[in-house]
């Protein structure tokens, strides 16, 4: 990211934005308030249930805590992984277990799954667990969230 | 003499016609609702056939006025119509309407009677009827109580049949074919020669038709939709970010804001400093509001820093302050004077236990936080002597109420439009956080205003789930459970929800002290239940399955006792007690789907649970493992009686989230209060179960009984004692107080 003073340049979904806030601003406040990116979801503030959670150049992190002036990447959000015309594998398989029940931890669920897939492309239960045990889910959607990550591993896997 | 039979003999035969007629040919009186509250809003070039239909040029808009807060109400409710109106399931497009008296819930108050919904007699059934006369005084647009099917399943199946009557109607008279030669299909009449009429071209002609009185209702064999996996109409939406929460309205020239009030409820604010606040970037404005500040800002963000900045002066609480105070108060409740109910009472208690073997326990639960995981917030406009209100409510009409009051307003301008919840469990029923931002936009009229908690706000806010205790006493002979009498005692639900913050105090017992517990279908020879009421402590309010939440663990885990000092098996002494079929079948089946009574290995255990409780009988079974490092949850399997199976996808997944809710909070967490105030602030503190604990689960919904059920809360109760009951399996470790990890580390 460029700067001057509090003028920010930030590349969100491919594209790019100029930000006027403070640097310690965190991301997820930046994209919600600022630019009107709502899929992340605020739901704790100190990285406890990964609501959310959006990549910076494919990683998965957790924009709630992450001042929008240590940024240096390409961000990607829930709307930037897939839309509802061109789903991305882990969407539709979200979609096919029906794991949603209230959904709002659900972008974050997702963005980590994918970003999970991208290091861990065939993943047994305990890898699943140790992965998104961060994301907190208050409905109890658990075990389909374990489901649709093996029906995702498998279709990204081409299997 | 004779009276009193002929008038239980002819309500019996009313009630069964009733029942009969609608198996045997299908037709159903058709009550209209008062009124149609649709017809003051439609816009142009849209029609209204009835409450709950709503067409345009664009197709039909189903209005669906249970709030759907995760648990898929939208869906079921748009099921229920469409499945008589005949539209396609792609094309379904759903509204929550406007709150109104007509979309009253006649069964959710039924539940605040002690009257077990297996007791069919005619003394349950006059309470039950009361309860459904008041609900509809009140206009009660609730959404709780597992109540949302069992309430819609006639009413909107009706409204689209109704409905579709007239259409094919309009058809008739506009085609000059005659009615009976004409069909349905996918929003469309369909003519004998195959020609369309689309719904969208007939429903002006339609709506001036007068629906019919009685209509008949598609048996149960042609269902396309109901009994049948369908897909939930949001699922696209909350699978790509792009359903809209509350948190997430943007209007144009909306103002953030955020509130900070006294985390000792009713403890008030006695003096504030905001001057460094003030100055903060993006602040436009600090608000005094009752017992706290909101801050005006222009990103929410910065509107939580500046009400961090405040310095509150806050006042001390109206209650005792800490949980040892608390503790202290309950367990001093077990007294004559505090006896809230005794709604059963069989046998002769105090005979049996006299001199016999005793068999004596104290449980205890903790205060609980419903934590949704969307942190409350609300949309408000004052402009023009209008205010509109914008938020995910279980209450929409009580709201109404509530702002009217609080604003001096007349009814006739306060809007609420409902949207979808990140989750609730009950949080919702109460709207602290909607008078807190009316307060807001008051104070600054003209823009939309959107109030948001922080997390801390919410945990520190939420009024919880009751602490309570419990004290069991009991003995066996040869082997069977003998004497069972057991003493709830907790702070009233019903006093604090209803009659401090809804207006309405209820008079009598306060069912939910004892709900779960009193109305189990077991028969045991001396049989007590007996519910005692503490003086109000922390505000309370209901949390995903209430009363049974609590006594679901103290009414089982006291049996499991009691059977283990029987010598008896968990499983068969729980059936040999329960005289209710259906019930007992739903223990038969949990033994089955997990092969009770098998060879389970070493360090393993099983226990079994039964909890009865809103109509459901529901059973599960939890397999442990000690490990060195803790204790491991295997798998838990599920069974419960829900009548008719109307959507199978989303019982099983309401099923395996209730076993979740109520393992979780079994297993980790609580609410506890030091100076008045909550100790628990974030999730760190309190998050219920994550994935890595989470046991595979396996659940099936039984269809034995005569009652269709909801199934948002029914499957919590028992996981708690399934679980405590299972480490006593594997461990002989008794544990009775949750949450267990007091006493035992999970892995």
């Amino acid at each position: 990211m460029n700067e001057t003073g509090n003028h920010m340049q930030l590349k969100v979904n491919g594209k790019e934005h100029e930000v006027e806030v403070e640097e310690d601003m965190p991301l997820l406040w930046v994209l919600r308030d600022e630019l009107g990116i709502t899929g992340p979801k605020y739901g704790c503030g100190i990285t406890a249930c990964g609501a959310c959670t959006v990549h910076i150049d494919g990683m998965a992190i957790r924009s709630c805590s992450m001042p929008v002036g240590d940024v240096f990447g390409e961000v990607t959000t829930i709307e930037g992984l897939g839309t509802p015309d061109a789903l991305h594998a882990v969407q539709a398989a979200w979609i096919e277990h029906q794991v949603a029940q209230c959904g709002y931890c659900q972008s974050g669920q997702i963005m980590a799954a994918a970003a999970f897939l991208e290091v861990n492309p065939d993943p047994d239960d305990e890898a699943i667990d140790r992965a998104l045990s961060a994301n907190l889910c208050r409905c109890g959607t658990y075990v389909r969230v374990r489901e649709a990550v093996k029906t995702a591993a498998a279709k990204l896997r081409g299997v | 003499m004779a009276s009193i039979g002929t008038i239980a003999r002819r309500t019996f035969l009313i009630g069964s016609a009733a029942i009969a007629g609608g198996v045997a040919f299908g037709y159903y009186a058709y009550q209209r609702p008062v009124s149609n509250p649709l017809t003051d809003i439609l816009g142009d070039g849209e029609t209204t056939l009835n409450p709950f239909i709503k067409i345009d040029q664009s197709g039909v808009t189903i209005i669906t006025p249970r709030a759907d807060l995760g648990q898929g109400a939208y869906s079921i409710q748009a099921a229920l119509v469409a499945e008589e109106l005949d539209i396609a399931w792609e094309d379904i497009r759903v509204d929550p309407g406007p709150p109104s008296p007509s979309y009253f819930n006649a069964i959710v108050a039924s539940e605040g009677f002690p009257a077990a919904a297996w007791d069919k007699g005619l003394g349950a059934s006059a309470l039950r009827g009361l309860g459904s006369a008041m609900s509809k005084f009140m206009g009660m647009q609730m959404t709780g109580g597992s109540t949302t099917v069992p309430d819609g399943f006639d009413r909107m199946r009706m409204a689209g049949a109704v409905a579709r009557d007239v259409l094919l109607s309009a058809a008739a008279e506009q085609s000059g074919i005659a009615k009976a030669e004409l069909k349905t299909k996918d929003g469309a009449v369909i003519t004998p020669s195959g020609d369309e009429l689309s719904y969208t071209s007939l429903a002006e002609a339609a709506a001036l038709i007068e629906p019919p009185s009685n209509v008949k209702l598609k048996p149960e064999s042609e269902w396309r939709y109901l009994g049948k996996n369908m897909r939930r109409l949001d699922i696209v939406e909350k699978s790509t970010g792009t359903a809209e929460y509350g948190i997430d309205v943007i209007m144009p020239d909306m103002v953030f804001a955020t509130v900070r009030t006294n985390p000792r409820f009713g403890g008030g604010l006695k003096k504030f400093d905001a001057s460094s606040a003030e100055k903060m970037r993006g602040v436009i404005k600090v608000v005094e509001i009752d017992g706290g500040v909101g801050v005006l800002a222009d990103n929410t963000w910065r509107a939580f820093k500046a009400a961090d900045a405040i310095d509150c002066d806050w006042g001390s609480a109206p209650y005792p302050a800490t949980s040892d105070e608390q503790w202290t108060e309950a367990a001093a409740s077990f007294t004559e004077e505090r006896q809230d109910s005794q709604f059963r009472n069989e046998g002769d208690v105090a005979l049996a236990l006299d001199g016999a073997d005793l068999i004596e326990a104290e449980y205890k639960v903790p205060y609980l936080a419903h934590a949704a995981l969307e942190p409350l917030n609300t949309i408000v406009q004052f402009k023009d002597g209008q205010l509109d209100i914008w938020t995910g409510t279980q209450i929409p009409g009580i709201v109404i109420q509530n702002i009217a009051s609080l604003t001096g307003l007349d009814a006739d301008n306060i809007k609420v439009h409902v949207l979808i919840g990140g989750g609730s469990f009950g949080r919702r029923l109460e709207d602290d956080y909607v008078q807190q931002a009316v307060q807001l936009a008051m104070a600054h009229q003209g823009a939309p205003i959107k109030m948001t908690w922080s997390r801390e706000e919410d945990m520190t806010h939420d009024f919880p789930r009751p602490m309570g205790m419990a004290r069991g006493r009991g003995s066996v002979k040869n082997g069977k459970v003998d004497a069972y009498d057991l003493g709830i005692a907790y702070p009233s639900v019903s006093a604090s929800q209803f009659g401090e913050r809804y207006g309405v105090p209820l008079p009598g017992p306060d069912v939910t002290i004892v709900a779960g517990a009193w109305d189990q279908p077991f028969s045991i020879p001396n049989y007590r239940v007996t519910g005692y009421r503490v003086p109000p402590l922390v505000p309370v309010s209901s949390w995903r399955s209430v009363g049974a939440s609590g006594n679901g663990f103290f009414h089982d885990c006291f049996l499991d006792e009691l059977i283990h000092a029987a010598g008896a098996d968990p499983l068969e002494e729980r059936i040999r007690l329960c005289w209710h079929e259906p019930s007992r079948k739903v223990l038969e089946t949990v033994g089955e789907m997990s092969n009770w009574g098998s060879a389970l290995g070493e360090n393993r255990g099983r226990g079994v649970a039964f909890t009865f409780s809103f109509g459901v009988a529901a059973a599960e079974v939890v397999e442990v493992t000690d490990t060195p490092q803790g204790i491991k949850i295997d798998k838990v399997f599920g069974a419960a009686e829900v009548g008719k199976v109307l959507d199978p996808v989303n019982i099983e997944a309401q099923m395996q989230g209730g076993i979740i809710w109520g393992l979780g909070h079994a297993m980790n967490a609580e609410i506890t209060y030091a100076d008045g105030m909550a100790e628990q602030t974030n999730y760190h503190a309190f998050e219920g179960m994550r994935l890595y604990q989470t046991p595979e689960i396996e659940v099936r919904a039984l269809t034995n009984g005569p009652d269709l059920r909801g199934i948002g809360e029914p499957a919590v109760p028992p996981a708690a004692p399934a679980l405590a009951n299972a480490i006593f399996a594997a461990t002989g470790k008794r544990i009775r107080e949750l949450p267990l990890n007091k006493h035992i580390d999970f892995v």
